[in-house]
């Protein structure tokens, strides 16, 4: 099918998006990469009377360093970090769960605002952002401001981003040092969205046992769902196959009810969960043992 | 009807001016506006890859944009592969000597995927092709001969230009 009628606005500047989302604040929309949006709009689900693209916002694309950890701007495409030497050398957490998302045609245009803001419960990036506690600024008529993660995912497809908002810029903090990483996850055919995936880190302590812990699983339930139960189930443990077990089985029953729907039954999810947090954590495991 | 924009663009070499309305996607603008059919539209939402075109040298899908975000772009379609003269360019050889086609629906989506890899990777391994392949789907030939000629283009491209076959990988 063909979009709907709208009108349509190319600011240059953040200034100038937001007081056009100000005037139109309940019929406009921000169009980033449009490859969630497009979609939608070609099947006539969501009929915004203005389109305000920030794909001429040059202020919005960068990549830089920010305290060891790195700021990436709403508007660089997942293209742009993929091909990232910065991104590789010093984030390659974030570099894999780049990979992962779609194909490259959709990389070549998505962007990273675009998938944080668009909260898809599947998608990798805001399951990152909610394991290594990223902050997302924003900008409003009111000025700025910034969200840990773990705030900004409300619901389905659903950010804490007011109506007259626009997400400027996510800031992944580094690692702490013997942190281990992994991005793991089950998709029907590489480059779809993934049924159920888990983002995992480990911190090897000196004793060799586990100081600290992030699990966070996506396509489970409205939001990234970070399972604090299994990472207790972790901590203060020593790494061993029988151990991620039992955090996977941890996390199959702290699961409330993952989405059912025609690419995979709430049991699968559930069970994919389990399965993915112990390979996960063993990989990220291995890493930190590398890393030490 | 939402009014006109004006927009510019170059389109296989060719510069072009038109006025579109904001919400014609590109694809259509493509096919209905400048008349180059060969870009197909399958599915209209990111899904099948038929609609693969080169935005500034990277492969997107042109149903998932609007002819207005590619103004100032330039633009390269199937059409922009062979010569003038109607000579095929090396891929579009490749494919009709190896099968890489039978009903041609998905053929100029693949060949434009396969054309920005082969710019990036003049010597991709088979896991390459398939990464870059990933994202366009072929409902007939089972996709062995398509990486056949994927394959078989590298080769014929790297003796057509002995240098690019030097180029150093990212
Ligand atoms: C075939 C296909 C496969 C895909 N597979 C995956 C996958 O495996 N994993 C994955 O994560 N994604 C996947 N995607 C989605 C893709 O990653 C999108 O790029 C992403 O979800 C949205 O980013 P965008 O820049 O295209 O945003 P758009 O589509 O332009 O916008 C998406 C939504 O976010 C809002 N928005 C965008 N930017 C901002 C901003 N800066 N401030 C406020 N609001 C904003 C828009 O208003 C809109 O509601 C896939 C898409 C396709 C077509
Ligand atoms: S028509 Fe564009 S991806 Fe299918
Ligand atoms: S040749 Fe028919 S769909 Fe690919």
């Amino acid at each position: 099918m063909k979009p709907p009628r709208f009108e349509y606005a190319a600011p240059t500047t953040v200034a100038e998006a937001v007081l056009l989302l100000q005037e139109h604040e309940s019929e406009a929309k921000i169009l980033a990469g449009g490859q969630s949006l497009m979609p939608l709009l070609n099947m006539r689900l969501t009929r915004p009377g203005l389109l305000i693209d920030l794909g001429k916002v040059a202020e919005l694309k960068y990549i830089r360093e920010s305290d060891g950890g790195l700021a990436i701007g709403a508007m660089t495409t997942k293209r742009t970090v993929e091909d990232s030497a910065m991104v590789k050398s010093r984030y390659p957490l974030l570099h894999a769960a780049t990979l992962l998302i779609g194909h490259a045609q959709i990389r070549n245009r998505g962007t990273v605002g675009g998938s944080l803001a668009h909260a898809d419960p599947a998608a990798e990036y805001p399951a990152l952002a909610v394991a290594v506690d990223a902050q997302l600024r924003a900008v409003g008529p009111k000025g700025e401001r910034t969200m840990a993660a773990a705030e900004f995912y409300v619901s389905y497809l659903t950010t804490a981003l007011e109506p007259t908002e626009i997400l400027t810029e996510v800031r992944v903090p580094a690692l702490a040092k013997d942190t281990g990483w992994s991005c793991a996850e089950v998709a029907r055919r590489h480059g779809d969205f993934a049924m159920t995936g888990a983002v995992v880190t480990v911190q090897l302590g000196s004793d060799g046992r586990c100081a600290q812990s992030r699990i966070v699983l996506f396509g489970v339930g409205p939001t990234p769902l970070r399972a604090q139960a299994a990472e207790q189930v972790v901590i203060g443990q020593t790494p061993s196959e029988q151990l991620w077990a039992q955090a996977g089985q941890r996390v199959s029953e702290v699961i409330e009810e993952p989405l059912s729907d025609v690419h995979a039954s709430a049991e699968y999810r559930r069970y994919l969960a389990q399965v993915l947090t112990r390979r996960a954590l063993a990989e990220a495991a291995a890493r930190a043992r590398g890393a030490a | 009807m939402t009014a006109p924009r004006p927009i510019r663009l170059t389109v296989n070499g060719v510069s072009y001016e038109a006025a579109v309305e904001p919400r014609t996607t590109l694809v259509d603008f493509l096919r209905q506006d400048l008349g180059l059919t060969g870009t197909h539209v399958g599915c209209e939402q990111g899904a099948c890859g038929a609609c693969t075109i080169l935005l500034n040298g990277q492969a997107v899908r042109s149903c998932l944009m609007l002819a207005v975000q590619a103004d100032g772009a330039e633009v390269m379609t199937v059409e922009g592969l062979g010569g003038r003269d109607g000579a095929l360019h090396p891929l579009q050889q490749a494919f009709m000597e190896e099968h890489g086609l039978q009903c041609g629906f998905c053929t100029p989506g693949f060949l434009m995927s396969a054309y920005e890899l082969l710019q990036q990777h003049p010597q991709p391994s088979d896991d390459e092709i398939k990464e870059a392949l990933g994202g366009n789907l072929c409902r007939c030939t089972g996709y062995m001969a398509i990486m056949k000629s994927v394959r078989v283009a590298a080769t014929k491209l790297r003796a057509a230009s002995p240098a690019a076959a030097g180029t150093v990988e990212k």
